[in-house]
């Protein structure tokens, strides 16, 4: 097959498609009897951050795997680039897949490789290139997320905050056009978790990625939050951004945002206008 | 019920295993670290046990030939048959499941914990390519390590039966050639074909479709032992009924 002939590439070579983004169109997922997703529209815009938020249980990773193809909703669709998910073929998914970089909560490194290693695996797996190319690319990668001097060492062998750019590296390594990251922060101190929350918003705008981010830290929500999706029971509850989610009205958002004292404390500021 | 969804699981699983293959560079190397994690790390433990039990077959069977009528040459052909029949299939491949079979269950259950499994898939690769069929190809080495413990079995009893005083060395020479039936071994290198793919899938199921976290790694394991042991003494019994009988 040439380069421009699937469905996915002919979009990439196609010069009027400029906009890649993924649309969730009424999306339902049930679980047995209960209903996990109710009716979730939603649109995820390229070059943009787009935050996921709300609270433990209230459908994030439900929809996050629903939109990697994970899981199978019973209503509704996610279209990639204006093409429904479920009409793609096998070949097209496989594709879709090699675009896609994914940044887990744990990191998901694998442990008996080494960094160099890790990052070096989907080059390994999808191109011909000579290892000499190779890892070229993955010390400019390592490099990008200032890990430069640490490829033979493995992930047993780094910090959190060390992993987490590690699997960061690993998920651009392809140049992908959309990743995907379930909580980047948890488990990392304030400091290292600001650093892993712009690390995404700079290499978003670098490479023009569709990013989108599973979260409920609010620090996070101030660093990168430029299109959030605010979740509740299953709910698209609220949409806005960073500017917007602290002068909402919205109830269940403020509830969520001013849960903790730090916030309150801000909120409490402003009204008093100090 | 559960038990016929596990079973249709994993056939399914066998089916994906040889569904879009991994690129073959790719799947050399990790051919050949599993032949070095699977079957050479287990020559160690595998000729040990092998000697130290050939050596005790020969002494039970010389200390329970009381009668000066039975010759001392079935001390040899005792162990021999019991070596080549039973002992080195059967018996190593259960040490195996033990050793062989936690090792693929808690290393492809911890890579299912720690969500690696999940990575494997949104990249594009077929993880049960991936994971499972280079461990079946390793494990069609085993027969090699069977045929090592018959020869490391047989030199037990040797040693034991010759060295302990039990039995003359050409006494034990003869009895080891008398009767032989090449078929035997036949019927011991099928039982090991058929024991090594149990040993790869069996253990590599459990841990691929494990829920939970660390605790049921472990949990995993000790089922995936228990189920990997069951299903090698049937087999055993249904190929005996088929090829001996």
């Amino acid at each position: 097959m040439d380069q421009c002939g699937s469905y996915y590439h002919q979009l990439r070579c196609n010069p009027i498609i400029t906009q890649l983004m993924i649309e969730v169109k009424n999306l339902h997922k049930k679980f047995g009897e209960e209903e996990v997703l109710k009716g979730i529209d939603f649109v995820f815009e390229t070059g943009t951050t787009n935050l996921i938020i709300g609270e433990s249980g209230s459908g994030k990773s439900v929809l996050l795997k629903s939109m990697l193809g994970l899981f199978t909703p019973e209503e509704g669709s996610i279209e990639y680039d204006g093409k429904a998910y479920s009409t793609f073929s096998d070949q097209e998914k496989r594709e879709l897949r090699k675009e896609i970089g994914m940044l887990f909560q744990g990191g998901a490194l694998f442990d008996s490789m080494t960094v160099e290693e890790n990052v070096m695996f989907p080059l390994r797996m999808f191109t011909n290139s000579k290892k000499r190319n190779l890892r070229k690319r993955v010390h400019e990668v390592l490099e990008r997320v200032n890990l430069e001097g640490s490829g033979n060492k493995f992930p047993a062998e780094i910090s959190g905050g060390m992993q987490k750019r590690v699997a960061i590296a690993r998920a651009i390594v392809n140049k992908p056009k959309y990743l995907f990251c379930d909580e980047p922060n948890s488990g990392l101190d304030p400091n290292t978790a600001t650093i892993i929350d712009n690390l995404i918003m700079e290499l978003t705008k670098e490479y023009n990625i569709t990013t989108v981010v599973i979260t409920h830290d609010m620090n996070s929500v101030l660093e990168i939050g430029e299109n959030i999706a605010f979740l509740k029971d299953g709910v698209l509850a609220w949409k806005g951004d960073k500017t917007q989610v602290f002068k909402t009205d919205n109830q269940t958002v403020t509830e969520f945002v001013y849960s903790s004292n730090l916030f309150k404390k801000v909120r409490k500021a402003q009204i008093q206008g100090l | 019920m559960t038990y016929l969804n596990s079973i249709g699981e994993y056939f399914l699983m066998l089916k994906g295993i040889f569904g879009r293959m991994t690129k073959g560079i790719i799947l050399k190397s990790l051919i050949f670290k599993e032949i070095d994690q699977l079957i050479i790390g287990s020559l160690g433990i595998v000729s040990f046990i092998s000697f130290f039990i050939g050596g005790v077959v020969a002494i039970q069977t010389a200390l329970n030939l009381n009668n000066p009528l039975v010759p001392k040459t079935l001390i040899a052909f005792a162990a021999r048959q019991s070596i080549i029949l039973e002992f080195a299939p059967t018996f190593i491949s259960i040490i195996m499941a033990g050793k062989v079979g936690s090792f693929i269950t808690s290393s492809i259950g911890s890579m299912r914990v720690t969500e690696q499994i999940d990575a494997l898939e949104i990249m594009g690769v077929n993880s049960l390519n991936y994971l499972i069929f280079p461990k079946i190809i390793a494990m069609l080495t085993y027969p090699f390590v069977i045929a090592i413990s018959m020869f490391l079995g047989i030199l037990g009893a040797y040693a034991a039966g010759v060295g302990g005083g039990f039995v003359g060395s050409d006494p034990f020479i003869e009895g080891l050639q008398s009767d032989f039936n090449g078929f035997h071994l036949t019927y011991a290198f099928i039982k090991t074909f058929l024991f090594a793919m149990i040993l790869a899938t069996i253990p590599a199921y459990h841990g691929y479709y494990m829920k939970g976290g660390a605790l049921e790694v472990g949990k995993a394991s000790t089922t995936a032992f228990v189920w990997t042991s069951v299903v090698l003494i049937i087999t055993n019994y249904v190929v005996t009924q088929l090829l001996l009988s």
